[in-house]
């Protein structure tokens, strides 16, 4: 399996009328082809900016200011337009999370369905209208050759959701950006989109990056999890080390406050005191201190720094609480590496 | 769809009945009568009295009303109290000046407001998006005899580049070029107002797309800014300009009464000042009969497009 994205460090701010604001900051992880990355977090920690940052979608006051994203081997955070418009629906295509309003309400399925396909595939007409009624009946949608006509107010939201997903990866895309696709749709349908999800990732060997606030999600789909907090990955591993062995207190909070089958009835879920710092105010230290309830006076004063520590699997924590594992992992790959 | 049409027809009848009974009504409650202007003021009033009667004005007014509606529906609109020619013989001579003028004006004025709201829509907030802005704003804003007056004395009185009026030069040939030159100014004066008016509405339903999630989808298909800007958002923001131009589209039958006034322009509107003031009432309830029937007409093509254009309108 080769490294298909490598986000480096990336600096996403917007400009606005109180001067710059940073929305993601330090945002670091990498993925190879085929694997599934899900991006955790609550709402405004950064998760879609970093994924519209990926593809250049952000609004015209935002870009990314620092950082690299390799993709492909090629440094794209600072690609041209022209580029980019020839990676979006090609290399990297997108599913939203509104499927009620993602879909254009004045042009039928065929219509928006055919457009990439022609654009990048290629293909004629005919052969592209052939193709994506081929591609409606892989999402399983019945009727796909009398649904290609319709208008997208005919259908239900798992449908369109459906639409959304066959239109992005029509052109086979090698990442498939995923943000928050099932949020808004109901339970069942929920599990029928991930299970497709699934199918067509093992299909065609597509990396995924899945954003959700859903960890049942996250153990459902995930290879690997990045957990963010106001703007930045506060921990990284993969799936069954973050839920067998969580390190950062703001993980081992995120896990404490899910309801369990078996928890009591009078039970009182756990939370996390306190609120996200706002991003015009944003600490000088450690983003969680406020909230952390094993916060240390170095917390306030010091950035910490997302540093990898021995485990089963890779795993990097943005903790001074692990500084001790951090600095063992340091010396101990130093060596491997002079001995090598 | 066909259903709708028809129905909207049937409603039509009965709104053009009352459009009839209020037009004459109202006229014949202005002071005065056609008798007054036609006759020589020394005539006796014996023989006003004889001409009145000779043309069924001495009747009760419900009776005048009656004898024009029975009329109507024998395709006959009758003599104009003035020049005694038949109206529909008035009217067509003055239809086709009208519908010229209008035309050229609203699609002159399309051509310019249409892409430049667009570009305001995109460029929001730059220098470009507050000169269009200010420059609609005086457009609607000016009074068209002001304007009318001020573009005939800077380009016809004094750079002598233009007409000052009519449609056709006095002794000419006539012919196509001829009568474009007469156009030009009045149809700058409509084409203000008409695109001052476009580029507002295209502007604020542009803006209103252009943040919607579905143009993100767009953008993130690879399309370009073209493709995105002028299929998928413009389609979506034409509800209010087809409402605008339904608006717009009776003025081609209506006239601009003003501005063909001030450029002696020989349209509907130039003729309905001369029977206003001639009190030719058989002419201007003609010229009323015709704007409400294009007002009916516009209403319908109006909502026919609705649904052509948004597919979740359906009228069944």
């Amino acid at each position: 399996m080769s490294e298909l994205l490598k986000v480096d460090k990336i600096k996403t701010e917007f400009q606005t009328e109180k001067g710059p604001v940073t929305s993601v900051d330090e945002v670091s992880f990498d993925l190879n082809e085929g694997e599934t990355i899900c991006l955790v977090g609550e709402s405004g920690c950064g998760k879609s900016v970093t994924s519209l940052s990926i593809m250049h979608l952000l609004d015209r006051n935002g870009s990314v200011t620092q950082g690299s994203i390799l993709f492909d081997g090629k440094d794209i955070a600072h690609a041209k337009e022209a580029e980019m418009r020839k990676i979006r629906g090609n290399d990297i295509s997108m599913i939203f999370q509104e499927p009620m309003t993602s879909l254009n309400p004045v042009l039928t399925i065929g219509d928006q369905l055919t457009e990439g396909i022609k654009l990048h595939m290629k293909l004629s007409k005919n052969e592209a209208r052939n193709y994506a009624i081929e591609m409606l009946k892989k999402v399983g949608i019945p009727r796909a050759e009398g649904i290609i006509d319709e208008y997208p107010h005919k259908l239900s939201g798992g449908m369109r959701q459906r639409v959304m997903i066959a239109m992005a990866l029509s052109c086979r895309p090698k990442l498939l950006i995923a943000d928050e696709p099932t949020t808004a749709l109901d339970v069942t349908i929920q599990a029928q989109i991930l299970k497709l999800m699934k199918n067509l990732r093992e299909d065609s060997n597509t990396a995924i990056i899945l954003i959700t606030h859903d960890l049942g999600v996250v153990a459902e789909m995930a290879d690997k999890v990045a957990v963010m907090y106001a703007g930045q990955v506060v921990e990284e591993t993969d799936v069954y080390t973050l839920f067998d062995n969580p390190k950062h207190p703001y993980t081992l909070g995120l896990m404490k406050s899910i309801p369990h089958i078996t928890n009591p009835d009078d039970m009182r879920l756990n939370s996390i005191p306190g609120s996200v710092p706002s991003v015009h105010n944003m600490p000088k230290g450690c983003r969680f201190y406020d909230r952390c309830p094993h916060a240390m006076k170095r917390c306030l004063e010091e950035k910490p720094e997302l540093k990898p520590i021995e485990d089963k699997q890779a795993h990097s924590i943005r903790c001074f609480l692990y500084e001790k594992e951090e600095q063992e992992y340091e010396t101990k790959h130093a060596e491997k590496e002079v001995s090598s | 769809m066909f259903q709708y049409i028809i129905r909207r027809i049937l409603i039509a009848i009965p709104v053009l009945f009352g459009v009839t009974v209020l037009n004459f009504f109202i006229i014949n409650l202005a002071p005065g009568n056609p008798v007054d202007m036609m006759v020589n003021p020394s005539a006796t009033p014996e023989q006003l009295a004889a001409t009145k009667h000779a043309l069924g004005l001495d009747q009760p007014v419900w009776v005048q009303y009656w004898n024009w509606i029975t009329q109507l529906f024998h395709g006959n609109l009758g003599f104009s109290y003035s020049t005694r020619e038949p109206v529909t013989q008035i009217l067509l001579a003055h239809v086709g000046p009208t519908v010229m003028l209008m035309g050229v004006s609203l699609v002159v004025g399309y051509l310019i407001a249409i892409p430049l709201g667009i570009l305001c829509a995109r460029k929001q907030n730059s220098w470009i998006d507050y000169l269009v802005t200010g420059f609609s704003f005086f457009g609607i804003s000016v009074p068209h005899f002001f304007l009318g007056l001020g573009v005939i004395y800077v380009f016809a009185s004094k750079l002598l580049l233009f007409p000052t009026g009519s449609m056709n030069t006095l002794g000419g040939d006539g012919g196509l070029m001829d009568t474009i030159n007469h156009l030009i100014l009045p149809v700058l004066v409509l084409a203000t107002g008409i695109g001052g008016n476009m580029v507002r509405y295209v502007r604020s339903s542009m803006l209103d797309v252009l943040g919607k999630d579905y143009l993100r989808t767009a953008k993130a298909k690879g399309l370009s800014q073209f493709i995105i800007t002028n299929k998928h958002a413009l389609r979506n923001s034409l509800i209010p300009i087809i409402t605008v131009i339904g608006i717009d589209i009776p003025m081609l039958i209506g006239g601009a009464i003003v501005t063909e006034q001030v450029f002696q322009w020989p349209g509907l509107g130039l003729l309905t000042i001369q029977s206003i003031t001639s009190r030719d009432y058989s002419t201007l309830m003609a010229i009323n009969l015709l704007a409400a029937v294009t007002v009916l007409v516009a209403n319908l093509l109006t909502d026919i497009l609705y649904a052509v254009a948004d597919p979740r309108i359906r009228y069944d």
